[in-house]
């Protein structure tokens, strides 16, 4: 596979002593195609920095291989496997100007003076920090720094670009429109990149993949649409989303020909049983006790369903939050209109069993998706 | 802020001046005795008002000392240089041989890397004394006593250590990926000790070096021992001021005064760079 830039390899990372000290990353393995760009997405403390470090060589893997371009490097030096890094403190250099930190990055490159010139240009107005130069990091902002540090990464040729949160810093505004200018000067260059994030809109804006992580462990690496449509578990189902997916634990039985999940609270849906395909029938009456999970936008109001009573109702200007009790927990609905429902009163919901995300809930991998249904 | 009341304050101010006095009391009083004689110095009580004079300054600077019995010939001067010579030579070769050394010890953390640290700080618990007998017999052996280059060596025992610990702690708060950003980019690790790691520790670099030379230049037992009178520092040279025929006050004090305007001078310079090494924690992080 010629067109694999980076591959890893069953990665662990232990900080401290083999399977004593702090199990930071556990068994990760995937596959970056040359080209792409990956968001890798996980709440804080989940490992995403210790990956991107042992990727680069700061960081000596416990276990596992790393290929990079062709080559086995985890045993590398960091300086011989051509990649760029934007680190998450920065790391400027504190004595020299915004502008000695970028070119720096070039030195080694023997380009002229002035082609470094009209490189450290491009990339700085591109990042809109042209004005600020001449400055020394320990003079400008932290979002400035945050800049400052990914210009530096990205003017040089690399095989492989590790950003780590490298827009945390910013304002939304700026976020947004650097965001649309990273991806296309990345593009347009053809190169590689792992962008850290725990932005699920940079995600999903930037990444061709996403790549999901919790407590150390790869959930989930897939297109942001899959993501959405086919949660591999629980946990990515219930992470990625905004408003997050419902979750309700429920009891399938076969009754005549309909399949019916009870709720808590006496509540239960009912559907024919000709609208699952067999399989997953099967699939759901063996395992009997499992979560189904339903995203807010999914879940709509009708005549003919469950009981829910409204808790809240939110108009956030283009679509209504609807919070309502349900089965001894709370739906949320996501409406498009502004929804005439007021506190305390009562609703009926309704969900197509194609939106249904089911849910084994001891391992909490996904046992069938609304989409595979029908 | 809290209100400090006016009594509060009388208290503080009478309390820092006599710190101060308590402190300052014995320099100024040697320094007005370097303008003084004998004879004025002896008296009793003493007076407060004298006529100054600068002939203990003179003979200092001339070389010949006259006292009750006579003229006597001393190397105050040449005394001097020694110091500043040794001290200077000390310093440099300790900020030579360990500055990398405490990059080293910072960065690089290997089995029994802490031990080693450690044992060569231990150099300065060891009474001097234990060292200098056995490195005496050597010395005249190998052919090191009474030479520039073999004081300089054994004042490496007091600068070496001090240089070591003080600059390997400047060197652990620089982070290291302000290191990895520059290695990645191709610079090689000589060159990132040069050009991130050395500056961001100078103003390290130099407090240890000034405080390295104050020792040096304080130092007294190594060049006693192991030093003949031309290669003495000031320190040892002081004794010639005791002549059998008695204790000459005002020329020891205007030596005093001598001796310590290098080291003064240093640390009021020295000052702002040790000010710079605190602020350098706002590179932490
Ligand atoms: N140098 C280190 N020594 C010990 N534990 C560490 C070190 N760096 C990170 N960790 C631990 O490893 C886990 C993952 O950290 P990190 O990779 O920084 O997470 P993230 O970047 O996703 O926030 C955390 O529990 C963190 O405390
Ligand atoms: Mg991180």
């Amino acid at each position: 596979m010629s067109d694999v830039m980076l591959r890893l390899e069953n990665i662990d990372k232990f900080y401290g002593a083999i399977d004593v000290g702090v199990h930071a990353v556990k068994n990760v393995s995937m596959d970056v195609a040359k080209g792409d760009i990956i968001a890798l997405l996980g709440s804080s403390g989940c490992g995403k920095t210790s990956t991107l470090r042992m990727i680069a060589g700061f960081e000596a893997t416990s276990r596992g291989k790393i290929h990079l371009a062709g080559r086995e490097v985890q045993n590398l030096r960091p300086v011989l496997r051509n990649v760029a890094m934007a680190f998450e403190g920065y790391s400027l250099y504190p004595t020299v100007t915004v502008r000695e930190n970028i070119a720096f990055a070039l030195k080694s490159t023997n380009l002229s003076a002035q082609k470094v010139a009209e490189k450290v240009k491009e990339i700085s107005d591109m990042l809109e920090i042209s004005d600020i130069l001449d400055r020394s990091p320990m003079s400008i902002s932290g979002g400035q720094q945050q800049r400052a540090s990914l210009a530096r990464a990205l003017i040089r040729e690399a095989d492989l670009y590790l950003l780590d949160e490298p827009m945390g810093q910013l304002e939304p505004q700026l976020r947004t429109l650097l965001r649309g200018r990273i991806k296309h000067f990345i593009k347009e260059r053809g190169q590689t990149a792992i962008l850290v994030t725990h932005d699920q809109t940079e995600a999903n804006a930037l990444g061709d993949k996403i790549a999901v992580m919790e407590n150390g462990e790869m959930q989930q690496y897939a297109s942001p649409s899959q993501i959405k449509e086919r949660p591999a578990n629980l946990f990515t189902g219930t992470f990625v989303g905004e408003p997050p997916m419902n979750v309700f634990p429920a009891t399938a039985t076969l009754a005549d020909d309909n399949i019916r999940l009870q709720l808590e609270g006496s509540l239960e849906l009912n559907y024919p049983k000709s609208r699952f395909a067999d399989e997953v029938c099967s699939k759901l009456i063996e395992t009997k006790h499992v979560i189904i999970g339903v995203r807010p936008y999914a879940v709509k109001r009708g005549t003919n369903g469950a009981k829910a009573t409204v808790i809240a109702n939110q108009w956030l200007g283009d679509q209504s939050h609807i919070a309502a009790s349900f089965a001894n927990g709370t739906i949320v609905l996501v409406e498009h209109d502004r929804a005439a429902v007021s506190e305390g009163e009562d609703i009926v919901i309704e969900i197509d069993p194609s939106d249904l995300h089911i849910f084994d809930p001891h391992s909490g991998d996904a046992l069938s998706h609304g989409r595979d249904l029908v | 802020m809290e209100q400090v009341s006016t009594l509060e304050r009388i208290l503080r101010g009478i309390a820092i001046s006599f710190v101060i006095i308590f402190f300052m009391f014995p320099i100024l009083w040697i320094f007005l005795m370097s303008f003084q004689t004998n004879e004025t110095i002896l008296q009793v009580p003493p007076q407060l008002f004298f006529e100054p004079t600068i002939v203990n300054y003179e003979g200092l600077i001339t070389g010949q000392l006259e006292t009750a019995a006579g003229s006597l010939k001393i190397e105050f001067m040449g005394n001097l240089f020694n110091s500043l010579f040794l001290s200077t030579a000390a310093v440099i070769v300790g900020l030579i041989l360990g500055v990398p050394a405490a990059y080293a010890f910072a960065r690089l953390k290997f089995k029994g890397s802490e031990d080693i640290a450690f044992t060569l700080l231990s150099f300065r618990f060891a009474p001097p004394l234990l060292v200098l007998l056995p490195l005496t017999i050597y010395f005249q052996k190998i052919g090191l006593a009474d030479t520039y280059v073999g004081l300089i060596w054994v004042y490496q025992l007091i600068v070496l250590p001090l240089i070591l610990w003080i600059v390997r702690g400047y060197f652990e708060d620089i982070p290291a990926d302000i290191e990895y950003a520059y290695r990645i980019a191709g610079h090689g690790f000589w060159s990132t000790f040069r050009k991130i790691a050395l500056p961001l520790a100078g103003p390290g670099i130099a407090a240890a070096g000034l405080l390295a030379f104050i020792f040096s230049w304080n130092n007294f037992i190594f060049a006693l021992v192991l030093a003949s009178a031309d290669k003495q520092p000031v320190t040892v040279g002081a004794l010639a001021f005791i002549t059998a025929s008695g204790i000459n006050y005002g020329q020891i004090a205007a030596g005093i005064v001598l001796s310590i305007a290098p080291t003064f001078a240093l640390a009021m310079y020295a000052q702002r760079y040790l000010v710079e090494g605190l602020s350098l924690g706002a590179v932490k992080g």
